[in-house]
C-alpha cells in the first residue's frame, strides 16, 4: 500500500472541525466516556489511601477493629471500578466502531459519485487505504485516545490533590520533575515516530523485493543472477536491521530514563518523608501512600505525552479522509435535472422518458482532464438508433474515448452530445446509465453467486428471466452442471470461472439489462471454438435493434458493422463502411490486412 | 522440533546476545525485588525501631556507620535506591539492545535465506505455489516470529523469573500471605489464557469480516466502470454498508467481551490485593510480620499483577508464532535445485541434439511425444507451432528449468548430456528472451547490464542499437536512467521485448533463444533486429520461435510442431513445396486474399 511522507505538523483545530458532523452524533457517548474515566481515575487515586489507612489504623495501632468494615468498603470500591471499566470499554468500542462505520459509509457513498477520471488517475490501493485504514485509525484514536487522555489527566490531577492534602511540601518536590519528564518523552516520541516510518518504508520495499524475486524467478534463473538479486536483497535487510536496532536503542534509552525518574522520586520521598516521619511530622501510612503515588504518577504522564504526539499525527489521517470527502465530482447533474429526475440514490423514475437510442456528437471538442492534447476537435457524428458502430485501431490508440463520451463517463470540453435529440446534460446520469449495457474485455464479476452476477443487469429480474438470459448465450447448460447451479460462488473477481465463462455471464448480465445502448469491448484472448460460437450468438442478440459501440478486434464483427471508425493516436482518422474504407487503401486497410493475417495463422495452427 | 533446530541454526554466531539479555533480565528482576526491601528496611529499622534480624543486614548497617548514623543521614537509603535504579537502567538498556540486536540479526538471517532459497527452488515449485501466499509467509509470518523473539520471549522469561523470585522472597517472609498470592497466580493465568483463546477466535472472525469489507470496496473500485454503466451506485452502497455493518457489529460485540474480560480481570486482581491487605493486617496486628514486611509484600504483589495477567496473552502469541514458524520452515525445507555429481563445463559452441524426447508436467497430459532433431552449431533454427504445441517446453528443457525423466530421451550439446552439465554454467551460456519478458524495477541501464554488471555505457548503447530500442529509450525524459515501472513511465510490450533482447545480446552467449519475443515488434523492426544479429562477429546458434513467416523463412532449418509432435522439418524451400501447416500459413501471410 502506498505510503507518503507525513510531515509532523503542529496542531491545527481547523482540520479536526472538518469532521465535526461525525463527532456530533456521538456527543452523549463521548461525554459518557469522559464521566466514567473521571470516576475510574478517582478510584485509582483513592486505592493507595486504603493501604495507608490500613497501615495507620490497624498495623501501627496493633488493632483489627473495623477491619471487616474496611474490607467491605474496599470491595465495594473495587466493584465500582470493575463496573466503570466495563462501561467505558463498551462506550469506547461503540464510538470507535460506529464513528469508523460512519466515515467509511460517507467516503464510499461519495466515491460512487466521483467521476471516472478520478479513478483513472488514482490507484485503487491509494483509495483503499483511505477507506479502510485511515477511518479505522481515526475511530480508534478518537475513542481510545480520549479514554487515555481523560484518565491520565484526571489521575495526575487527582494524585496531586491527594499529595497536596497529605503533605504539600513533599508534593511540590515531585511536581518539579514533571515538566522535565514531558520534554524527554516528547523528544523521544518524535524520533521514534520518524524511525518507525522509515521502518515501514523499508518493510514495504522488502515486500516489493520478495514480490520481484518470486515473479521474476524464471528470468533470474535464465540469466543466472540469483546471487546478484540476493546481494541487493541483503541491502534491504541490512537497512532493516540497522533501522530496527536504532529504534530499539531509542526505546532502550527512553524507557530506563522514565523508570529512573520514578525511582529517583521514590528516593527523594523516602529521604524527605523518612526524615519527617522520624520527627513525627508525618504518619508512616502517609509515607507509604506517598511512595505509591510517586511510583504510580509517571506512567500516566508518559502516556499523556505519547498520546499528544499521536493526536498530532492523526491529523494527517483526517486530512487524507477529508480530501476525498471534499473532492468535487467532475460530472454533476444540474439542480433542475436532479429535481426532475432524482439522483443516483433516489431516482424519480416516474419522470424518466423512454429512450430511443439516437446519439449525436455536435461540434464536440474533447481533451482528458489530465492530458493536454485535444483528442477531438469539432467532431460531428450522427448515429441513428439501432446503428452498429465498430471502433478499430491499435492497442492504446484511444478507442474508448468515444464510448466514454457517449456514456457520459466524461463530458465534452466544448460542444454537445445529444441523445434522442436532447442534450444529455438535461437528463440525469442514472437515466442514461440505466439504459446502457456494458461488456468488458476482461469481464468484471463481483464475488457472490452466478445468479447475483447476472441479476446485476436488472435487480428486479425473476429467476426465470435470469435463466432465459443465460439460455440466450447457452451458458445455461454450463451453469447447471456446476454443483450448486445458479447459486455457485464465482469467487473473488470471478476467478473460479474460466475467462470464457466469465464473458458469457457478463453478456447474460447485459441481456438482462435490456439496454437501448450497448457497449462491447471485444476480447482478443483465444477461447475454445464452442464458447466463441455461444459468445457470438449472445452478441448478435444484443446487437439487434440497439445502438451499439464495439471496440472491435474480430474481422467478422468489423465487417458486419454499419459504421466503422478507425482511431489512431486518439483521433478518428477514417470513417465509413468496410467496403468504402478498404477501397480507400488507407490506415484501415493496413490494420485490416494485419488482423486478417494473424487470425488466419491462428486458424491454421489451432 | 525441526523448526526450532532451524531457528537455532540461524542464531549461529550471536546466541550469546540472547544469553546476555537473559542474564541481565534476571539481574533486573532481582534488583526489582531488592528495592522494596530497601524501602522496607528504611521504614522498619531506620524510621521505626524494628530489630534487625538478618546478620547480612546488620553487617551492612554497621559498614555504613550503624543504625543511628543512618538515621541521621537518611540520604544513604535514598542513595541506595538511586544506585539500584541506575543498575536497573543499565541492565534494561543492555537487555533491550542485545535482545533487539539478536532478534534483528536472526530475522535478517531468516529473511536472507528465505529469499535465497526461494530463488534456488526449482521452477516447478514456483509454478505450483501462489505468489501471494509465498509473500505472506516471507513477510507477515516472519514479522510474527520477529515480534515474538524481540519482545514476547523476554517478557515470558521475565514473567517466569518474576514469579519464581517473588515467591521465594515471599515465602521467606510469611507462608500464609505467600499462599494467598500463590493461589491467585494460576487462577489469573488460566483465566486469561482461556479468555484469550475465546477472544482470538473472535478476532479471526472479525478479521474475516474485515477481509470481506476490503473485498467489497476493492471490487467496487476496480469494477467502477461496470457499476457506473449499469447505474448500480445505490446497490453498491447498500452492499458495502451491509459488510461495513457486519464488520463494525462484530467488533462492537468483541469489545463488549473485552470489557467483561478486563472488568473480571480487574476484579480478580483487586480481590487478590484486598486479600493480601486483609490477611496482612491481621498478621501484622498479631505481630507475626512487621510493618515493613507488610509494605514489601504489598509491593511484591503489585509487581506481579500485570505480568501475570499478560501471561495468558503471551501463551496465545506463542501458539500463533509456532504456526508462523512452521509456515516459514515449510518453504525452507523444500529441496533446492541441485547439481548432480557430474558438474561438467564443456564448450557449448557445439551442435544441440534432442533425441526421442518425451515430456509431461504433473497433470500427466503428454506435452512432447518422441521429439528428435539436431540444431547445427552457428545456424539459425526456427520453430513454428500453435498455443500448447510444446515449443516453450522444449526451451524450458534446454536450459534445465525442467529435467527429463529417466528413459524419456536425452538432450545433448556436443555429445554431452545436459544433465551432466552444471546448471548455472548451462544457463549462462544460453541467452533467452521470453514472450512476456520480465524487467526488474531498476533503471533501463541496470536492466540491460543485469547479467554483466561491468558493462560500459558504450556496450549498452551498442546492444540497444542492435535491439532497435535506442530511440525509444532516449525518448524517455531520463533516458537510460528511467526506472522501469515507476509511476507515469510504462514501457509498451514491444519496448519491453526489445530491452530484454538487448539484455540478452549483452550476455554474448553461444546459444540464443527468442521465444516468441518479437511478437509485439512490427515486421520492419523485427527484420532490422535479425539483420543486426547476422552482422555480429561472434555469431551464435540462434533459436527462433515465431508465428511470423517472414521471421522464420530465412532460417537454416524450420521445425513445425503440432500438439507435441513434429509435423515437419526442413528449410523454407522444402516446406513450401509440401501441402502442410507451414505452406498454409505461408499462403495466408503472403498472398492476402480479402
Amino acid at each position: 500500500m502506498e505510503e507518503e511522507i507525513k510531515e509532523i505538523k503542529s496542531f491545527d483545530i481547523k482540520v479536526w472541525l472538518k469532521l465535526r458532523k461525525f463527532f456530533k452524533q456521538y456527543l452523549s457517548q463521548l461525554i459518557g466516556i469522559v464521566a466514567f474515566m473521571l470516576i475510574s481515575a478517582f478510584i485509582d487515586v483513592a486505592l493507595p489511601l486504603f493501604q495507608s489507612y490500613a497501615v495507620d489504623n490497624f498495623i501501627v495501632n496493633n488493632s483489627t477493629e473495623g477491619l471487616n468494615k474496611f474490607a467491605i468498603l474496599y470491595f465495594l470500591v473495587i466493584s465500582l471500578q470493575v463496573i466503570t471499566v466495563y462501561i467505558f470499554v463498551r462506550l469506547a468500542i461503540t464510538v470507535e466502531m460506529r464513528l469508523g462505520y460512519d466515515l467509511r459509509q460517507s467516503i464510499f457513498m461519495h466515491l460512487q459519485s466521483l467521476s471516472l477520471s478520478y479513478y483513472n488517475t488514482t490507484p485503487v490501493g491509494y483509495i483503499m487505504s483511505r477507506v479502510l485504514s485511515d477511518t479505522n485509525k481515526i475511530g480508534s484514536m478518537i475513542a481510545w485516545g480520549l479514554v487515555d487522555v481523560i484518565w491520565s489527566i484526571a489521575y495526575v490531577i487527582g494524585v496531586f490533590i491527594a499529595m497536596m492534602i497529605l503533605n504539600y511540601k513533599l508534593a511540590l518536590l515531585i511536581i518539579v520533575s514533571i515538566p522535565l519528564m514531558v520534554i524527554i518523552t516528547m523528544f523521544f516520541q518524535k524520533r521514534m515516530l520518524i524511525e518507525s516510518r522509515n521502518l515501514r518504508k523499508i518493510n514495504s520495499k522488502m515486500t516489493g523485493d520478495f514480490n520481484e524475486g518470486i515473479t521474476g524467478a524464471r528470468t533470474s534463473k535464465t540469466l543466472v543472477i540469483e546471487h546478484l538479486n540476493l546481494k541487493e536483497f541483503k541491502k534491504s535487510t541490512n537497512d532493516l536491521e540497522f533501522t530496527s536496532i536504532k529504534l530499539a536503542r531509542l526505546n532502550a534509552v527512553f524507557i530506563p530514563i522514565i523508570v529512573f525518574f520514578g525511582s529517583a522520586t521514590t528516593a527523594i520521598v523516602l529521604a524527605r518523608g523518612g526524615y519527617l516521619a522520624m520527627n513525627d511530622l508525618m504518619k508512616l501510612g502517609t509515607l507509604s501512600a506517598f511512595i505509591s503515588y510517586a511510583i504510580g504518577i509517571f506512567e500516566p504522564i508518559q502516556q499523556l505525552a505519547r498520546i499528544f504526539s499521536e493526536v498530532i499525527s492523526l491529523q494527517a489521517n483526517i486530512e487524507r479522509v477529508t480530501e476525498i470527502l471534499e473532492k468535487e465530482p467532475l460530472i454533476k447533474d444540474s439542480e433542475q435535472v436532479l429535481e426532475k429526475y432524482g439522483d443516483n440514490i433516489n431516482p424519480k423514475k416516474e419522470n424518466w422518458e423512454e429512450i430511443k437510442g439516437d446519439i449525436e456528437f455536435r461540434n464536440v471538442t474533447f481533451k482528458y482532464p489530465d492530458g493536454d492534447e485535444e483528442i477531438l476537435n469539432n467532431f460531428n457524428l450522427f448515429i441513428p438508433a439501432g446503428t452498429n458502430v465498430a471502433i478499430v485501431g491499435e492497442t492504446g490508440a484511444g478507442k474508448s474515448t468515444l464510448v466514454n463520451l457517449a456514456c457520459r463517463f466524461y463530458e465534452p470540453t466544448e460542444g454537445q452530445v445529444f441523445i434522442d435529440g436532447k442534450d444529455y446534460r438535461e437528463r440525469s446520469q442514472l437515466w442514461l446509465h440505466s439504459n446502457i449495457g456494458y461488456v468488458l474485455q476482461n469481464p468484471h464479476l463481483f464475488s457472490g453467486t452466478i445468479k447475483e452476477n447476472i441479476r446485476y443487469g436488472n435487480l428486479n429480474a425473476s429467476d426465470a428471466e435470469i435463466e432465459k438470459a443465460a439460455k440466450i448465450v447457452s451458458v445455461d447448460e454450463i451453469i447447471k452442471k456446476l454443483e450448486f447451479g445458479y447459486d455457485s460462488q464465482v469467487g473473488e473477481g470471478g476467478d473460479k470461472l474460466s475467462t470464457g465463462e466469465k464473458q458469457l455471464i457478463s453478456i447474460a448480465r447485459a441481456i438482462l439489462a435490456n439496454p437501448k445502448i450497448f457497449v462491447l469491448d471485444e476480447a482478443t484472448s483465444s477461447i475454445d471454438t464452442q464458447t466463441e460460437t455461444h459468445l457470438q450468438e449472445g452478441i448478435n442478440y444484443l446487437l439487434k435493434g440497439r445502438t451499439s459501440f464495439i471496440i472491435a478486434h474480430r474481422l467478422s464483427t468489423i465487417k458486419k458493422a454499419d459504421l466503422i471508425l478507425a482511431v489512431r493516436n486518439g483521433k478518428v482518422v477514417e470513417q465509413g463502411t468496410h467496403l468504402q474504407l478498404i477501397n480507400k487503401k488507407g490506415y484501415y486497410y493496413n490494420l485490416y490486412t494485419k488482423q486478417y493475417e494473424e487470425e488466419k495463422t491462428f486458424e491454421v495452427l489451432k | 522440533m525441526d523448526n526450532i533446530k532451524i531457528l537455532l541454526l540461524h542464531m549461529k554466531g550471536f546466541k550469546y546476545l540472547f544469553l546476555i539479555s537473559f542474564i541481565v533480565t534476571t539481574l533486573r528482576v532481582f534488583i526489582n525485588f531488592i528495592t522494596p526491601q530497601v524501602i522496607r528496611f528504611t521504614v522498619d529499622s531506620i524510621i521505626s525501631e524494628e530489630i534487625i534480624k538478618s546478620s547480612l543486614v546488620i553487617n551492612l548497617t554497621n559498614y555504613f556507620g550503624g543504625r543511628n548514623y543512618i538515621r541521621e543521614n537518611i540520604w544513604i537509603c535514598a542513595l541506595a535506591i538511586i544506585i539500584l535504579a541506575i543498575i536497573t537502567c543499565i541492565c534494561d538498556y543492555i537487555g533491550r539492545t542485545s535482545n533487539a540486536k539478536a532478534s534483528e540479526k536472526l530475522m535478517k538471517s531468516i529473511r536472507n535465506s528465505l529469499y535465497e532459497h526461494i530463488q534456488k527452488l526449482p521452477y516447478s515449485w514456483h509454478i505450483k505455489n501462489q505468489t501471494g501466499d509465498t509473500i505472506q509467509r516471507s513477510t507477515s509470518d516472519v514479522e510474527m516470529v520477529r515480534n515474538f523473539m524481540s519482545s514476547q520471549l523476554m517478557e515470558l522469561f521475565r514473567t517466569i523469573m518474576l514469579i519464581v523470585i517473588s515467591l521465594i522472597l515471599m515465602f521467606s517472609m510469611n507462608y500464609l500471605l505467600s499462599l494467598i498470592v500463590l493461589i491467585f497466580v494460576p487462577i489469573i493465568i488460566i483465566y486469561s489464557s482461556i479468555f484469550y483463546g475465546i477472544l482470538s477466535k473472535q478476532f479471526l472472525v472479525a478479521d474475516e469480516a474485515e477481509g470481506q469489507l476490503f473485498n467489497a470496496a476493492q471490487e467496487n473500485l476496480t469494477g467502477v466502470r461496470v457499476v457506473r454503466a449499469f447505474g448500480r451506485e445505490k446497490y453498491e452502497i447498500e452492499k458495502f454498508n451491509k459488510r461495513n455493518k457486519e464488520f463494525s457489529d462484530l467488533w462492537v460485540k468483541l469489545g463488549y467481551k473485552l470489557g467483561i474480560y478486563w472488568g473480571v480481570g480487574d476484579l480478580v486482581t483487586g480481590l487478590q490485593i484486598m486479600a493480601v491487605i486483609y490477611v496482612g493486617v491481621i498478621q501484622a496486628s498479631k505481630g507475626i510480620i512487621t510493618l515493613g514486611e507488610f509494605l514489601a509484600f504489598v509491593s511484591y504483589n503489585a509487581m506481579l499483577t500485570w505480568p501475570v495477567r499478560s501471561f495468558g496473552r503471551i501463551l496465545g502469541e506463542l501458539s500463533k508464532t509456532k504456526v508462523s514458524l512452521n509456515r516459514i520452515c515449510e518453504i525452507l525445507k523444500e529441496p533446492e535445485e541441485k547439481d548432480e555429481i557430474n558438474n561438467e563445463t564443456p564448450d557449448l559452441s557445439q551442435d544441440i541434439e534432442f533425441k526421442n524426447v518425451n515430456f509431461k508436467y504433473d497433470n500427466n497430459t503428454p506435452i512432447l511425444k518422441d521429439i528428435s532433431f539436431t540444431i547445427k552449431y552457428k545456424t539459425t533454427f526456427a520453430i513454428l507451432g500453435g498455443t500448447g504445441s510444446g515449443k516453450t517446453t522444449l526451451m524450458h528443457l534446454l536450459n534445465r528449468l525442467y529435467d527429463l525423466s529417466e528413459g524419456e530421451g536425452t538432450i545433448t550439446i556436443g555429445n554431452v548430456n545436459i544433465k551432466n552439465i552444471k546448471r548455472n554454467y548451462l544457463r549462462k551460456n544460453i541467452g533467452m528472451v521470453l514472450q512476456e519478458p520480465f524487467l526488474f524495477s531498476k533503471t533501463i541501464k541496470d536492466n540491460i547490464k543485469i547479467a554483466k554488471p561491468e558493462a560500459s555505457i558504450e556496450e549498452i548503447r551498442n546492444v540497444s542499437d542492435v535491439a532497435q530500442v535506442t530511440k525509444s529509450i532516449e525518448n524517455f525524459e531520463k533516458g537510460y536512467d528511467t526506472i522501469v515501472g515507476e509511476r507515469g513511465v510504462t514501457l509498451s510490450g514491444g519496448q519491453k521485448q526489445r530491452v530484454a533482447i538487448a539484455r540478452m545480446i549483452l550476455q554474448n552467449t553461444p546459444i540464443m533463444v527468442f521465444d516468441d519475443s518479437l511478437s509485439a515488434v512490427d515486421s520492419e523492426t523485427d527484420a532490422k533486429i535479425r539483420n543486426e544479429l547476422k552482422k555480429r562477429k561472434n555469431k551464435s546458434t540462434t533459436i527462433l520461435i515465431s508465428h511470423r513467416i517472414t521471421t522464420l523463412m530465412e532460417s537454416d532449418m524450420i521445425l513445425v510442431l503440432d500438439k507435441g509432435e513434429i509435423a515437419d522439418i526442413g528449410t523454407h524451400e522444402d516446406l513450401i513445396k509440401k501441402d502442410g501447416i507451414y505452406k498454409n500459413i505461408y499462403d495466408v501471410q503472403m498472398n492476402l486474399s480479402i
